[in-house]
């Protein structure tokens, strides 16, 4: 002890006589951090509701709801999270995870009321005094809590695959199927999206778990043809899957392939369920297409006798004569068919349905199902079409699938942007052809998936755009032009897409060795009897039908690309879902 | 001089019963806690006294239970780590790291260099601001209220720094399984540098008013002491630990992060010239939070750049391998350690988290309050820095 040890804690005063540090609340205001974890914000327009923040919330401090002037639909669930301020504890775990990176948090912390409710909101729903104010706590760039790269899928070359029809896509190994079914979030936005409302979070989970016979389970609940639709189909659920917000969109429609694929045709039936007991009633179905065989399947496995009739000399419709084999091959179509044939549906082959035998096949039967597709192509509506040198779309592909050369010569040229076209383009490409395809509007117009459209474009296939078609003409040398203007875009006045409009002087001529056709096709319902004797009535070339598929005649059901306007096989194998679920309830009395 | 109880002066308790003869008059029971401002964290302590000696003290814990441990078994992996935090409030950073090293061990994750980096500056400001809040308490149950505004004061401007870095003043969680969640903040290193500037400065005039301060000698010093024999026995470590002369320091015995890349020394009491009495104890802490922004101004100098987060899989399907670990870091108080077991599902199937508060304010403070003044029972609880929620997890 000594005199330095009573003297110096006076020096404590010196203080004093210095500046409080203390902020003078809430006169002195202190705004958070750039980073502060405050009272949350939500973007409403660029949330889709996904929901993840609701399954990340370790405190279940959130919860979806629906909010008035949110629509369920394209794509968003129409709810939105509603948080609980007593339960939240801010860790912005929901931020971070958000899969459209819509939530955020602002840099705001006080907030006293004295309605204890008033602390369960919806943010960017709920008006706040902090909507505007300073962005506090976001993702920080480079930080994911998901996986956003799609795991690359295993392809032939494109010099590889122009010189034959083999399959391209390789499909997925068992490693690359459990990581790609990884990166789901099971929010089942897609589920909603699809045509056929397949249960995707499920059998994505099954592929995640290697729980195959589970996946096969999941999938034939609603969708017959999963070998098919796993390399063809349209996957408008991977347009809407939440991960493709901010990242790649997962592989829905691989998953799908690499379960089927996964399962050998004799042992589908240990995954999947037999037919309940025999009803006794009779079902006939016209068209062995997607639609027609969907329906089959889900009547049989109702217990109900069907019999498909098909026109052609082997069912699948346009899954068979439509798609090259380099994207569907033909033995994995017939696995799905065959599997549908096996449980005891009879396909008759070759047979043509006429007006006349329409009418037996009513009588004969409780009840018809009808999908025959669409068949008959579009004109061009130009001078000149008539042209030898130039053909159809569909009668190209025909040909290939009857495995015919169909003699194109060295220069094609396509007419169209859909599916279709760019099917005969690259169909055309693999018989060595230069090929050019022209459309009417932009390439982001085109109604064509944008992987045919890519890939068609990475087998050098040269796309015009805003081509209007004018004239077909003779050409020297036993060829073929092809007169086109060259349009401009300009935008509809009443705000629909915008339209193309041909800009004077700017014509010019194609000349090649054929022309495809590839605009479009009708249906062609020759067998229907008149309204007055079916009770089918038809408007705008198409049959009337309800939300079931049910024409005027209560024994009668329709479907397919003749019925619905997506015209994808997907969408036929939704119909014929839920026709063959609607015919059940109309033969067995069953309330709807 | 040791103030050692002596034990054949007062009845001892034989089969877990106490042999007080509470109406014989010569003793008094009075409940310390567990709302009291002379105890750290809610936490109680059931005296028993002779005058105004202790003559027994039994401590009572359980009020802060939340069940952590168990909680962290039913939630994924990624879900813990807002919740490790809460497990010691004034310096959550040591459970967020421990809880994501061992959880990145488990997986097989090497996270990138600039964010072990970080994670070892966010360390060392959790250890100043940490003792800050600590200094303010220990000359406060001596009465001296002013240090601890001082403190608390300079603790905030801590906090200001972890905010602005963090998004959060309190619970950081910042250090996730993968690296450090943002990187650092433009001209967030110059204000560390300012504000470390300003706690120099206040830790000058602190041990001038507190170290050469006649009432604070004359309570401090001999009161409180842990010899090197008591060390292992109790399974005493840090700063109480070193006090007395054990020159234990987990970042240099068992270096992690980045601490075999520092230059500094263990301090025990021996290195510096003080018993291992409290006041020994809070002169050795304030050399160690020197040390501290030693170490800041060091790694400031020294950060590498670089990414700051590896990505784990998608974390709401995050299995990690099956298999255990034991992770320990030396936090402001000793020991700090997760023991982790995973099944190979997406949820730890055990955390075990290991604090050294459990040791101090258990079985040592029991073994050293008995003899000492019933003023001083804070002052000495306080010598032993202990956090009562990490007793029981």
């Amino acid at each position: 002890m000594s005199i330095k040890d009573i003297i110096a804690p006076f020096a404590v005063w010196k203080r004093a006589f210095e500046k409080p540090w203390t902020i003078k609340k809430p006169i002195d205001d202190r705004p958070g951090a750039d980073r502060y974890r405050g009272f949350h914000k939500n973007d409403g327009d660029t949330c889709i509701g996904c929901g993840t923040c609701e399954t990340i919330c370790q405190n279940a401090a959130i919860d979806m709801v629906p909010v008035d002037g949110v629509q369920g639909d394209g794509g968003d669930s129409g709810l939105r999270p509603q948080i609980d301020y007593g339960r939240c504890c801010w860790c912005a775990l929901c931020v971070d995870i958000c899969t459209t990176g819509s939530l955020t948090m602002s840099n705001r912390y006080v907030w006293t009321d004295n309605d204890p409710d008033v602390y369960r909101f919806i943010p960017g729903y709920d008006s706040k005094e902090w909507d505007n104010a300073e962005t506090g706590y976001s993702r920080p760039e480079g930080y994911s809590l998901l996986k956003e790269e799609r795991v690359e899928m295993p392809a032939l070359s494109v010099e590889e695959g122009l010189k034959s029809f083999v399959e391209m896509i390789k499909g997925y190994s068992a490693e690359q199927a459990v990581k790609e079914a990884d990166r789901c979030v099971e929010c089942g936005i897609c589920v909603a999206e699809c045509p056929a409302h397949m249960d995707i979070p499920g059998y994505i989970r099954a592929v995640r778990e290697g729980n195959i016979d589970e996946g096969m389970r999941l999938l034939y609940e609603t969708n017959p043809f999963p070998a098919s639709c796993g390399r063809i189909c349209t996957h408008r659920c991977e347009e809407v899957c939440s991960i493709g917000h901010n990242g790649d969109s997962v592989a829905i429609r691989w998953l799908k392939r690499y379960i089927a694929d996964q399962v050998e045709l004799e042992d589908y039936g240990k995954a999947l369920p037999r037919p309940e007991e025999n009803t006794g009633k009779k079902i006939a179905v016209i068209g062995a297409g997607p639609g027609g065989l969907t329906a089959a399947y889900y009547l049989r496995m109702l217990g109900h006798d069907v019999a498909v009739l098909e026109a052609r000399k082997a069912g699948g419709g346009m899954l068979r004569y439509g798609i090259p084999e380099y994207r569907l091959p033909y033995d994995q179509l017939d696995k799905d068919i065959e599997y549908i044939r096996g449980l005891g549906v009879e396909i008759r082959y070759s047979i043509n349905v006429d007006a006349e035998s329409f009418k037996n096949l009513e009588k004969d039967y409780d009840a018809l199902f009808f999908s025959t597709g669409l068949s008959d192509p579009y004109k061009l509506g130009i001078d000149g079409e008539d042209n030898p040198r130039v053909f159809g779309g569909l009668a190209v592909l025909d040909e290939v699938t009857a495995g015919k050369d169909p003699k194109l010569g060295k220069t094609v040229g396509v007419i169209g942007g859909g599916n279709v076209a760019m099917d005969a383009a690259r169909t055309a490409r693999r018989y060595g052809a230069e090929v050019t395809v022209l459309y009417r509007r932009r390439v982001v117009d085109m109604p064509a998936d944008i992987e045919e459209i890519e890939e068609a474009a990475e087998e050098g296939i040269t796309i015009i755009p805003q081509a209007i078609p004018l004239r077909v003409e003779d050409a020297a040398d036993g060829k073929v032009g092809f007169v086109w203007n060259m349009a401009e875009m300009v935008d509809d006045p009443d705000g629909g897409r915008p339209r193309p409009q041909p800009i004077k002087g700017e014509i010019h001529t194609f000349v090649c060795d054929s022309l495809i056709s590839a605009v479009g096709q009708g249906t062609n319902l020759p067998y229907l009897p008149e309204e007055s004797e079916s009770g089918v009535a038809v408007k705008r070339y198409k049959p009337v039908v309800d939300e079931r598929g049910q024409t005027g005649n209560p024994g009668i059901f329709a479907g397919g690309d003749i019925v619905n306007s997506r015209k994808d096989a997907v969408s036929a194998i939704g119909d014929g879902h839920a026709a063959a679920l609607s015919i059940d309830r109309f033969l067995m009395k069953k309330e709807a | 001089m040791t103030q050692m109880p002596d034990r054949e002066k007062f009845p001892v308790h034989t089969g877990g019963v106490e042999n007080f003869d509470l109406e014989s008059g010569r003793y008094m029971k009075v409940w310390q806690g567990p709302q009291h401002p002379g105890v750290t964290g809610n936490m109680a302590l059931e005296l028993v006294t002779s005058g105004d000696e202790i003559v027994d003290l039994k401590t009572h814990v359980g009020y802060l239970h939340r069940g952590f441990e168990k909680l962290m078994e039913r939630r994924k992996w990624i879900q813990n780590f807002p919740l490790v935090c809460r497990i010691c409030v004034p310096e959550p950073d040591f459970n967020e790291y421990l809880y994501a090293a061992a959880t990145e061990e488990l997986a097989g994750i090497e996270i990138p260099e600039r964010a072990v980096w970080i994670r070892t500056l966010n360390l060392e400001m959790a250890r100043l601001t940490s003792f800050l809040m600590w200094l303010g308490g220990q000359a406060g149950a001596f009465g001296m209220g002013t240090i601890g505004q001082w403190t608390v004061t300079m603790r905030d401007f801590m906090l200001d720094l972890f905010e602005e870095l963090t998004g959060g003043r309190i619970y950081h969680m910042y250090i996730v399984p993968g690296g450090v969640r943002g990187d650092v903040p433009q001209g967030w290193f110059s204000h560390v540098l300012t504000t470390l500037k300003n706690v120099e400065k206040v830790l000058d005039d602190i041990e001038l008013v507190l170290f050469n301060n006649a009432v604070f000698k004359k309570r401090a010093v001999g009161l409180g002491v842990i010899t090197p024999d008591m060390v292992d026995y109790y399974g005493i470590t840090g700063p109480n630990a070193r006090a007395s002369g054990v020159a234990r320091d987990i970042r240099k015995d068992r270096s992690y992060l980045i601490y075999d890349k520092l230059d500094f020394d263990i301090i025990t009491g021996i290195s510096i010239g003080v018993d291992s009495d409290i006041f020994g104890r809070t002169r050795l802490r304030a050399a160690e939070m020197r040390q501290s922004i030693s170490l800041i101004r060091q790694m400031i100098d020294k950060m590498p750049e670089g990414p700051v987060h590896v990505s784990p899989p998608n974390v709401l399907h995050w299995k990690i391998p099956a298999g255990e670990t034991y992770l320990s870091a030396e936090c402001t108080r000793g020991e700090y350690g997760y023991y982790i077991v995973s099944d190979g599902s997406d949820k730890p199937r055990r955390v075990y988290v290991r604090g050294p508060s459990y040791t101090h304010a258990v079985a040592l403070f029991e073994h050293m309050a008995p003899g000492t003044n019933i003023a001083d029972t804070a002052g000495l609880m306080v010598s032993l820095h202990t956090y009562p929620p990490e007793i029981e997890r």
